[in-house]
């Protein structure tokens, strides 16, 4: 378990020397001064800023203040909970078996209570303030979308998308192109509800045109290229000005609207609208995502993140699954993307920059990949906290805590706060040395060398 | 003809970008070497090596203009600084983000996440800490002289030009001679042919890769402090372009080969800057990534292959 280290020479080394050697190697020590080094990152984290006349304000700010002593208490207590977590051992299994009573097995059951939660969801925000309410639909709605279409690629597939934005950007441009918005036009100008089949497919051919000669290789070269497409779509939307109207973007992109068979209705400014229209699409998108996990696709998909080389020994066509799965990921990202353009009314090439992709990705891993309601609650929780705690910190140090929280989730809780049960099941075996867990090793088929 | 015209003014600043690119790639590659994952953390190495140069030029040179002996000087202190704060970063990197997760056997999806949550804390722990706008370097000589160094096909080498190819050449030629005849270099080489098997040998795999990492922050870190040299500036978002560039240098060079990294880079700096009249600055970023996608689709083990465990 631990790191292997040179015995000391026995014989010749002091007595200072001996004590030293025996606390450094104490387990207990070790995770005590780390646990201290993470309180003292926090401290530093939500401490002060530095400025370019003085960088070291931060550092002096948040050490060298009586307040650096409730962080390293704070860290202490942490740690002696820590160390007791072994002795508690047998109140936690029977917490987890009380947690794992509470998952109903019953489908009638498990079918009333999504009823009851879609009844809530329906009936819950109109008691919302306005600025909750367009934090719910801006926000959280939209982004609840693109991150159980992440989900499928990174969850279901196993495959690392860094640049699940630019199809976002697709999307949204597509809808602004076909509504006869950006400066070259259309020949026929469509309802922004057509424009979800344009903005899907151009989404879609986006995907398999960059995910064909990516997916033969290595599942980790589709992370790079996918980050280098994204910063390329965002360089075209900034400066082929003729097409994409540039840096100040296009507007006004139209509100959806429905003239059919005598039913007017215009979605406008108003929130609730919108928050509707993205709640029916939601249910319907998780009804189809469900199925398809649970389908001969979703059973694919994971014979491949189990082993892969069994998998394609098994008759399964790697390449045609991970493609597919990149593929309905791009496209989700597309539809999410007219949504957004007809909500707000604008594309800006601002809106689609690497960091919200990275975003989708932190909603995807903190929900639990692979997980439905996960990337639910992933991306509802961590919309709603930076809102909630606005006044609080900085915004721009938004990242700063979503980084640290991507890399606190992979050490400790990779299956994520609502885990797939199947999905822990897995990283737990690839922990023990069965299977992979992911998609990333070279498809059998496409081996190089 | 784009190409044709004014060929060496784009070519020697070219191959001064290919210089830092190779730098760069040699972090990725060693990484990749090792562990067979893409360290996409590496470009925040590079970044911190920017400021750490920065901030110990700034002090040293203070409000003098140096010249001669002592710009040479604090050239090299600048270097030294930004590598050494690349190698500290690249090791707290490798025993926070991989250590844990190495120790767990994890999926290797879960090292590329921890890795890119690690590289978004650098990048705004120091745009946090060193203020988001960029910082200015103080210039240890004259980045722009009314007269250049030197003059190759008619066409002036800067000091700065002069600069980034004796130290990148040293530290190249350094590098290689670590993996191909240290005791260190045969540690690297095993663990990358086969880890199981050189830790049955008794090679201490956690210490070689935290050596590796290092090894590899060293010369990221370097390559920082040169890029902002030049460009006379560090901000924190600087590492993020440079390093997708290096990662396509080293895929070009075949990645885990260190002769491939250095080529690659090369390489990729020239075509980079040559091709720049042909299509125009606000696109070069394209060609980078054209590349990359050209050398998976075409010969997706590069241009000299995949082997750092064999001897060069």
């Amino acid at each position: 378990m631990t790191a292997t280290r040179e015995i000391p020479t026995s014989g010749e080394s002091s007595a200072p020397a001996k004590a030293w050697a025996k606390w450094r190697d104490n387990q207990r020590v070790r995770r005590l001064v780390g646990t201290e080094l993470a309180a003292l990152t926090l401290a530093l984290m939500m401490g002060p800023s530095g400025n370019l006349t003085s960088p070291t304000h931060g550092f002096t700010g948040s050490w060298f203040t009586p307040k650096v002593l409730i962080f390293l208490a704070g860290g202490v207590v942490l740690w002696a909970l820590m160390e007791s977590w072994g002795a508690l051992s047998s109140a936690r299994e029977q917490v987890s078996v009380a947690a794992s009573r509470l998952r109903p097995t019953d489908p009638r059951v498990r079918y009333a209570l999504y009823v009851v939660l879609l009844l809530l969801a329906i009936v819950l925000p109109r008691g919302l303030s306005n600025f909750w309410q367009e934090v719910l639909v801006d926000q959280i709605g939209i982004y609840v979308l693109l991150a159980i279409g992440l989900n499928v690629v990174v969850g279901f597939a196993g495959l690392l998308d860094l640049g699940y934005i630019a199809f976002y950007a697709i999307g949204a441009y597509s809808c602004a192109y076909w509504t006869g918005v950006l400066p070259v036009k259309p020949p026929h100008h469509f309802n922004p509800f057509v424009t979800i089949i344009f903005a899907v497919i151009a989404a879609m051919a986006a995907g398999v045109i960059l995910g064909a000669p990516t997916l033969r290789l290595r599942g980790d070269y589709l992370a790079i290229v996918t980050l280098g497409f994204g910063e390329i779509i965002t360089l075209y939307a900034n400066n082929l000005t003729s097409v994409t109207g540039g840096a100040q973007g296009s507007n006004p992109v139209p509100h959806f609207s429905v003239n059919l068979l005598g039913l007017h209705y215009k979605w406008r400014l108003q929130n609730m609208p919108y928050y509707y229209l993205l709640l029916a699409f939601v249910v319907v998108i998780l009804v189809m995502f469900r199925s398809l996990e649970n389908s001969k696709v979703g059973r694919a998909w994971t014979a491949i993140r189990e082993d892969e080389v069994a998998a394609e020994a098994s008759g399964i066509n790697t390449y045609k699954y991970k493609l597919m799965a990149f593929a309905i990921g791009a496209s989700t990202s597309g539809f999410a993307g007219v949504l957004f353009a007809s909500k707000i009314q604008t594309v800006t090439p601002l809106s689609f920059v690497l960091q919200q992709s990275i975003l989708v990705l932190v909603f995807v891993i903190f929900g639990g990949m692979g997980s439905l309601p996960g990337a639910l609650v992933g991306a509802a929780v961590l919309q709603w906290a930076p809102n909630f705690l606005r006044n609080h910190f900085q915004k721009q140090d938004l990242f700063l805590f979503l980084g640290a929280l991507l890399v606190v989730m992979m050490i400790y809780r990779p299956q994520g706060i609502v885990p797939s049960r199947r999905r822990s099941r897995e990283l737990g075996l690839a922990e023990a040395g069965v299977g992979t867990a992911d998609a990333m090793s070279a498809p059998v088929a496409g081996e190089i060398q | 003809m784009c190409l044709t015209h004014h060929f060496s003014s784009y070519f020697i600043p070219g191959l001064a970008n290919g210089f830092l690119y190779a730098l760069i790639a040699l972090g990725y590659t060693l990484v990749y070497g090792v562990l067979q994952l893409i360290n996409f953390a590496h470009s925040e190495v590079f970044m911190s090596g920017g400021f750490g140069g920065l901030f110990a030029l700034n002090a040293v040179i203070g409000s003098k203009t140096p010249s001669g002996l002592e710009s040479a000087g604090f050239v090299v202190i600048g270097l030294v600084a930004g590598a050494v704060s690349g190698g500290v970063v690249a090791f707290v990197l490798e025993r926070v983000a991989y250590r844990p997760l190495r120790r767990r056997h994890a999926p290797k999806l879960a090292f590329l996440i921890s890795a890119i949550g690690m590289s978004y804390f650098l990048q705004n722990l120091a745009g946090k800490e060193f203020g988001r706008d960029a910082r200015t370097m103080k210039a240890p000589f004259t980045l722009t002289p009314s007269k250049p160094l030197f003059t190759v096909f008619g066409e002036g080498v800067t000091v700065y030009y002069a600069v980034i190819a004796v130290a990148a050449i040293t530290m190249l030629v350094l590098l290689d001679r670590m993996v191909n005849a240290t005791r260190l270099g045969q540690g690297i080489r095993a663990v990358a042919q086969d880890a199981d098997t050189a830790s049955l040998m008794g090679v201490d795999i956690n210490r070689v890769i935290a050596q590796t990492f290092i090894v590899g922050g060293l010369l990221g870190g370097a390559a920082g402090f040169l890029f902002g040299l030049g460009t006379a500036g560090v901000s924190y978002t600087m590492g993020f372009v440079p390093g997708v560039k290096a990662f396509t240098a080293a895929v070009l060079g075949g990645i885990g080969n260190i002769r491939g990294a250095m080529l690659g880079g090369l390489l990729l700096g020239v075509i980079e800057n040559m091709a720049q009249p042909c299509i125009g600055a606000n696109w070069i970023d394209v060609v980078s990534f054209v590349i990359l996608v050209l050398v998976l689709m075409v010969r997706p083990t590069g241009l000299l292959g995949e082997r750092l465990g064999r001897s060069a």
